[in-house]
């Protein structure tokens, strides 16, 4: 028996990231506490650097690494690359230490009890939790591998390495730590819950094909006739676990909960980047494997779309804090990425692959504004709190405000483009009653969005309203940067539409 | 008639060209530089907007200096399209690709063409007077800097709108004049009412925004494409239906920007932002945009009757309604805001009869935007005068205080109600004449609207500058200064002449326009002069009747009690109750419900908590009775239906 080739040079970016992930582990063991803080950030930054690096150079590749397990092509880099550059920004967002007096956003050790003497003690020293690096790139190692897994197997090892460090920031905040540990453990019973279920349809789907490769699933599909019940309720039951983690209706409750109580630079991270890499493992589950039956799964896709993007939209109006909001707002768009997978087809993927990106992008910026925004209890995030935001800090409510629009898919900004491609996809793959169900949804959601508009720029201050605060170099950079592609790619999007053209073929 | 459509669209299809089948010629020489027209005010708009402070002292000149080099512009490829044969004046330059997603390119390009040019000359011309008077109207504001701003990047966006060659490069433009608006109605931010304003008007723009992405998506399902060229080539090739849903789309879009039957409700509220805004916003240029759309669309309502016949009936029901509202209005600029509906009515109902009236459709917005400015801008003065009052009861005998404003609001009254040889009077009477064409209803219909503006226009000048004097200030009201005056002097001499001038100047606006919107002429039931006469007598019978109210007896200053018509008029004709009861009050329900089942009241419990304390307790608390529990049912209940739906499927 021989042993298995690994192509080392193909699965570069993975292994630089699981590198880095352990040496993060090693630093907190060996590495004086004082300097722990810099050196942890500077690994980690340097290893996704790298690893952005090497994707870049991998580009044009296509091809089946480690024994089939592992796909290296323009779907898989396209999304890697947009997830690093999303990870190097929210790394830039931890790091961020001028908001809490020398701390950051996270509890000095997430083991003490939430109002202690030690946890107050800590605080006083002004102790950092270093570990949330180490973990922040175990999460990027899942979620580079997650939309790049081509086998069941893999599928599911990247989504367990994605999560379980995702579920352990969330409950490290530094404020509001009851509401913070209450997130973590409500999205890790859920995740586990909807991982069971995924793994149960593996089981049915493996069952029915008798392999774990999404290319032999597929010839499976024509071969096996006579099984279907199986087969079905397998996709049935993976659909579940991956609608799950985009947060799309009936399995998105975790949502508003998680998105309010994490950390707010987590939240970000865990918005952009989490749906870029399960949006990206599911258009590849359903298009490489199951493309064969997509006559069986579309009727069920477009019920979760639409579903996703009138409650969505609809509950959004009424939220009265930003984070949840946000994270309505952030179901909405799980719809409208849904309304372009159901096409199945090549440009379906483009429009994906665009809309994931600008999206990001938008996202990661818009969590970034909610840090800035304080009052002696933290980040003010009640809505009656932004009031007359505008007049104190325009530019900042003019950043906001350009996100909201992007959300809101007005033209010149980037959002409008991205549900530009995703709706005309769905129209060619013959969804335009899908499409009209999704312009009705942005109707509705731009009323919430410009509804903070107005609240930023027409409404009288509250009189103890927060101030804003002056962030460091790393986060101002940080949301210039995604103000800066919002607009640009909403003025000029053509080479990122071609560059999502020429990666949207997915290796078989 | 069907064989001059099929003649015509023959022509569309076998040019490739757009409307009336002109070849459309790339660009070069002079009009490659039609950008430039765009460039100037959006220079300006950064400069201004991004300047700060620095740009204080000069930021009027910087605004009016960009808004006037666009329309030198314009004036210069004018020119040089006169040069060119009748019908070899439309040129596109691309600028760069957009949108290249599959097998749907957009281009950014521009297209220039007798349309085309007719608006710029109207937006940078009409928009530079107003430039200038804003100088002084907006002379004692602190943001005066920030205001020139927002109105140099209203002419960008609004000369995109018209130049764009692409329905979503329109869209673009659409949206940005949109934007431009809710600024610029809300500029007064200090005032609750203007912020709502601006609120309402963005919301009513969505249901209509809503309408041109649903065109824009079935033209990409139809055709491949929106570029104009790819739509009206191969319009013709596609279903009815189809042609006929699009063009029904694009009149909600039209009805939206506007403020058409059933969008109207925004129009009247929009006059919180200030004047000189409301006169070149609100009723010369932006507001014709939906009249533009629909003349552009020539190709596609050329083949979809029914979607035209929707268009004379929204047309014709607005241009009552609209008149309705301006006579019970007693806030000057309300009831100039509903003659403006009730004039774009006129205009919608004119595009809506097809080649035989897309010409005077133009031809009306053209010298509507010329008194309408006029007089909104002559409302200007006098609030100016008068310390921003705006209720007519409160005017009287103002002829004598401020006599060129009076000498000029007149000329644009003149041309309004279509007295003779003024500029409504042509362009007015061609739309009423080729309604009449067209059958009795729509003709008796735009009669009656001409008796109506003659009533409540009457109405507005008497209570305004003749009668009694019922001012309170001790000191009599001022004229302005001359920096206001000479715009309006501008504008009074175009509704003096340029109703004729267009008409007859040259081949006339009709023949200039027919390369792209084509033309027709239908039989008058009736003589011409016969016509003439009715039409005038009708007017004089609206003057008389108002004379006979307002002129000969003492305007009260309380507001009397009313017929219920006039409290409807007031009342906006319920325009705000048929929005409520129609789409808010099922809306608010909807929401009320979605989110009870959604939260079941969570946020009440942790938002309403001041401290940050008692809100983690309860959430706490909750969680301990099994917040999960409920969620993971949830989800169990999905993952049912999602294997059910699954299984479904395969069920023969």
């Amino acid at each position: 028996m021989n042993a298995p080739t690994i192509e080392y040079a193909e699965l570069a970016p993975l292994i630089t990231i699981f590198g880095a992930a352990v040496i993060g582990v090693l630093i907190e063991a060996f590495v004086p506490r004082k300097v722990r803080h810099p050196v942890q950030v500077a690994v980690a930054l340097l290893a996704l650097v790298a690893a952005l690096v090497q994707v870049i150079l991998l580009a044009g590749t296509g091809m089946v690494a480690a024994v089939g397990a592992v796909a290296v092509d323009g779907p898989a880099l396209f999304l890697q690359g947009t997830i690093l550059v999303l990870a190097i920004i929210s790394v830039a967002f931890f790091a961020e230490r001028r908001l809490e007096a020398g701390g950051d956003a996270f509890a000095p050790a997430a083991s003490t009890l939430p109002g202690s003497e030690e946890e107050r003690i800590l605080v006083r020293e002004r102790m950092l939790q270093t570990e949330v690096y180490p973990l922040a790139l175990f999460a990027v190692g899942g979620m580079l591998l997650f939309p790049a897994a081509n086998d069941l197997l893999m599928l599911f090892i990247a989504l367990e390495v994605m999560s379980l460090p995702l579920y352990l920031l969330c409950g490290m905040a530094r404020r509001r730590r009851l509401l913070s540990q209450e997130a973590a453990l409500k999205y890790f019973l859920l995740g586990a819950f909807s991982s069971a279920i995924f793994l149960f349809g593996m089981a049915f789907v493996y069952g029915y094909a008798g392999t774990l490769r999404f290319g032999e699933i597929s010839e499976a599909l024509t071969a096996n006739i006579g099984q279907d019940g199986i087969l079905l309720a397998g996709v049935g039951l993976m659909a579940v676990g991956l609608l799950f983690k985009v947060g799309a209706v009936p399995f998105h409750s975790w949502t508003p909960d998680v998105y309010q109580g994490a950390p707010t630079p987590v939240t970000g991270f865990m918005a952009a980047c989490t749906k870029l890499a399960a949006f990206g493992a599911m258009v590849r589950l359903f298009y490489v494997a199951f493309g064969g039956m997509r006559t069986d799964w579309q009727p069920m896709l477009w019920a979760v779309a639409i579903a996703t993007m009138l409650v969505g939209a609809v509950v959004a109006l009424t939220q009265t804090d930003i984070k949840r909001m946000l994270a309505y707002s952030s179901i909405a768009h799980a719809g409208f990425v849904l309304t372009a997978m159901v096409a199945a087809d090549q440009t379906a993927t483009a429009a994906i692959l665009f809309y994931l990106a600008t999206y990001g992008i938008a996202t990661l910026g818009a969590f970034a504004v909610v840090t800035l925004v304080r009052d002696s209890g933290g980040e003010a995030t009640h809505l009656a709190k932004w009031a007359g935001l505008g007049r104190r800090s325009p530019v900042l409510a003019a950043t906001f405000a350009l996100f909201l629009l992007a959300f809101a898919g007005i033209p010149l900004t980037s959002g409008f483009v991205g549900k530009l491609s995703v709706f005309t996809a769905a129209i060619d793959g013959g969804a335009a009653p899908l499409v009209v169900v999704g312009v009705i949804a942005s109707a509705i959601a731009a009323f919430f969005y410009v509804r903070v508009i107005v609240l930023m720029f027409f409404s009288d201050p509250a009189p103890e309203g927060p101030t804003v605060a002056v962030p460091s170099l790393w986060t101002a950079v940080g949301i210039t940067l995604g103000a800066a592609a919002t607009l640009l790619l909403g003025i000029v999007p053509g080479p990122l539409l071609d560059l999502a053209q020429q990666a949207s073929l997915f290796v078989r | 008639m069907t064989s001059t459509l099929s003649a015509l669209a023959t022509a569309v299809a076998t040019e490739g060209g757009h409307g009336g089948g002109q070849a459309v010629a790339e660009a070069t020489g002079v009009f490659d530089l039609t950008w430039l027209l765009i460039a100037f005010p959006l220079l300006g708009a950064a400069i201004l907007l991004l300047g700060g402070r620095r740009t204080d002292k000069v930021g009027h000149l910087i605004g009016c200096g960009a808004s006037i080099a666009s329309f030198v512009m314009g004036v210069v490829l004018f020119a040089a399209m006169l040069g060119e044969p009748s019908d070899g004046r439309a040129f596109t330059s691309q600028l760069w690709e957009y949108v290249n997603a599959g097998g749907y390119t957009v281009d950014v390009s521009l297209l220039l063409d007798q349309l085309s040019i007719s608006f710029v000359l109207l937006i940078t011309g009409v928009g530079s007077l107003i430039h200038v008077y804003s100088i002084g109207y907006m002379e004692h504001d602190e943001r005066r800097r920030r205001f020139f701003g927002y109105l140099n990047l209203f002419v960008a966006a609004m000369l995109l709108l018209v130049l764009a060659a692409d329905y979503l490069v329109l869209f673009i433009g659409w949206e940005g004049v949109g934007l431009a608006s809710y600024l610029l109605i809300g500029f007064w931010q200090h005032k609750n009412s203007a912020a709502v304003a601006a609120k309402k008007a963005f919301v009513v723009n969505r249901v209509g925004d809503m309408g041109m992405v649903l065109a824009m998506s079935s033209m990409v399902l139809v055709f491949g494409s929106t570029a104009f060229d790819v739509v009206f080539a191969s319009a013709e090739g596609a279903s009815t239906g189809w042609v006929t849903a699009i063009g029904l789309f694009l009149l909600l879009g039209a009805c939206g920007k506007s403020a058409q039957f059933p969008l109207q409700s925004w129009l009247l509220d929009a006059m919180e932002g200030p004047t000189p805004v409301s006169a070149l916003i609100h009723a010369a240029t932006m507001v014709t945009a939906g009249v533009y759309l629909i003349v552009r669309s020539a190709a596609i309502y050329d083949l979809a009757p029914d979607a035209r016949t929707a268009v004379v009936i929204v047309g014709a029901i607005t241009l009552l309604m609209g008149a309705i509202i301006g006579c019970a209005k007693d806030d000057i600029k309300k009831a100039l805001a509903g003659s403006t509906m009730s004039q774009i009515g006129y205009m919608t109902l004119a595009a809506g009869l097809g080649p035989a009236g897309y010409a005077f459709a133009i031809f009306h917005l053209l010298t509507h935007g010329f008194f309408k400015a006029n007089m909104f801008l002559g409302a200007g003065s006098v609030m100016h005068g008068m310390h921003d009052e705006v209720n007519m009861r409160r005017y009287g005998g103002l002829r004598i205080a401020m006599p060129v404003t009076f000498i000029t609001f007149a000329m644009g009254y003149l041309a309004i109600i279509g007295i003779p040889p003024f500029a409504g009077y042509f362009s007015k009477d061609k739309i009423i004449e080729a309604a009449f064409a067209d059958n009795w209803i729509t003709g008796l219909a735009t009669l009656l609207g001409a008796g109506i503006t003659a009533f409540y226009m009457t109405r507005l000048m008497l209570m305004t500058f003749f009668g009694n004097r019922r001012w309170k200030q001790s000191e009599p009201p001022h004229e302005s200064p001359s920096v206001m005056t000479a715009p309006l002097w501008a504008l009074a001499f175009l509704s003096v002449v340029g109703g004729f001038a267009l008409l007859y100047f040259g081949a006339g606006i009709v023949d200039w326009l027919a390369p792209v919107t084509g033309e027709e002429h239908h039989e008058l039931p009736m003589p011409l002069w016969l016509l003439i006469t009715i039409t005038l007598a009708t007017v004089v019978a609206g003057v008389a009747v108002a004379w006979l109210m307002y002129g000969r007896r003492a305007v009260r200053e309380d507001v009397p009690a009313g017929s219920p018509l006039t409290v409807a008029a007031r009342n906006d004709l319920y325009g705000d109750a048929f929005n409520e009861a129609v789409f808010m009050r099922p809306g608010q329900y909807l929401t009320r419900s979605l989110v009870y089942f959604e939260n079941r009241g969570v946020d009440g419990a942790v938002v309403g908590t001041a401290t940050a304390f008692g809100g983690l307790s309860s959430r706490l608390r909750r969680l301990q009775t099994g917040f999960v529990r409920s969620y993971a049912v949830t989800m169990l209940g999905g993952v049912g239906v999602v294997v059910l739906a699954m299984l479904v499927v395969r069920l023969p």
